[in-house]
């Protein structure tokens, strides 16, 4: 198996771990070297890079005001202590 | 993982926000309640029933801040140690509402036989097996303004919100909030593989819809 060259099929299911450092050196050699010869792969790894940079500025949910409220109160409550 | 590393140094800032907290400093509270609240709820969810239960337990955990800050040591980050704080009650609220822990028991199972991208776009037999039949796009030749747009960022809300929970979670944490992925293995307690697994799946989905969205405007 490895040496074996990777597919496109496999590649796109370790870009994860390839991301987030996971593979072993040779796995990762294999990654790069698929992905310096195919242009779908390249973009592929770009669309995911670019994914996670859009995630990046989505907004998102916070506490409801009154509980913020509550927070704020017990904290000067137990300041006064 | 989290356990206390001797040659732990903590983060630029920390012990002047820890010392602030100790003096009963509120804007520094109020910040950090604005900072960690929305991840709180978010971590806290995965373990209880609703969003109001969420909540009630994202307010305790402020409250233990608040009465544990004085024991607080730094030998970990003050983040991990809310956090920590966070999980526990979180657990405990969701074992007596009956609520089994999302993870160990879902999380093997939500990523697997899912694959990241439609297998009729590869080839499935032949020399070039494997291999795409319409590759991806290069997303870097659209216009600027379309990629950093408002409508494109709520195609990513959208399509992460579509998401099962405990992917939901987990890609929001890393991606939308910026965690790393032990900081996000050690609050919803997740191993490794699993945190990867559906973090992998999670990202998976929201490039496709992504996709569909980019590529259909192209054409």
């Amino acid at each position: 198996m490895s040496d074996q060259q990777l597919t496109c099929e496999e590649l796109v299911e370790i870009v994860t771990e390839y991301l987030d450092g996971g593979l072993s050196d040779a796995e990762r050699e294999r990654f790069e070297e698929h992905v310096v010869v195919c242009s779908g792969c390249a973009n592929y790894l770009d669309q995911i890079r670019m994914t996670i940079e859009i995630a990046g500025r989505v907004t998102v949910d916070d506490l409801m005001e009154e509980t913020k409220t509550e927070l704020l109160a017990a904290f000067k409550d137990w300041k006064r202590e | 993982m989290d356990t206390v590393d001797s040659s732990y140094v903590p983060p630029p800032g920390q012990a002047a926000i820890v010392d602030a907290l100790k003096r009963g400093d509120e804007h520094t509270f109020s910040d950090l309640v604005t900072e960690y609240s929305p991840s709180m709820l978010r971590v806290a969810r995965t373990y209880v029933s609703s969003r109001a239960v969420a909540e009630e337990v994202v307010q305790e955990a402020w409250l233990g801040v608040i009465s544990g800050i004085g024991r607080f040591e730094g030998r970990a980050s003050l983040k991990t140690w809310i956090f920590r704080i966070v999980t526990n009650i979180a657990k405990t609220r969701g074992e007596r509402e009956g609520r089994s822990v999302p993870f160990s028991s879902v999380g093997g199972r939500e990523g697997e036989g899912e694959a990241a991208v439609d297998p009729n776009r590869f080839l499935d037999s032949g020399r070039w097996a494997g291999h795409w039949t319409s590759a991806p796009s290069r997303w870097s030749e659209l216009p600027e303004e379309q990629l950093v747009g408002d409508e494109t960022a709520g195609i990513v809300k959208a399509a992460i919100a579509a998401l099962p929970e405990v992917q939901r979670t987990v890609i929001t944490l890393r991606d939308v909030e910026g965690w790393s992925s032990e900081e996000v293995r050690n609050a919803l307690d997740l191993s490794e593989t699993n945190q990867r697994v559906i973090l992998h799946r999670a990202r998976s989905k929201v490039r496709n819809a992504l996709e569909e969205y980019l590529d259909g405007e192209q054409t």
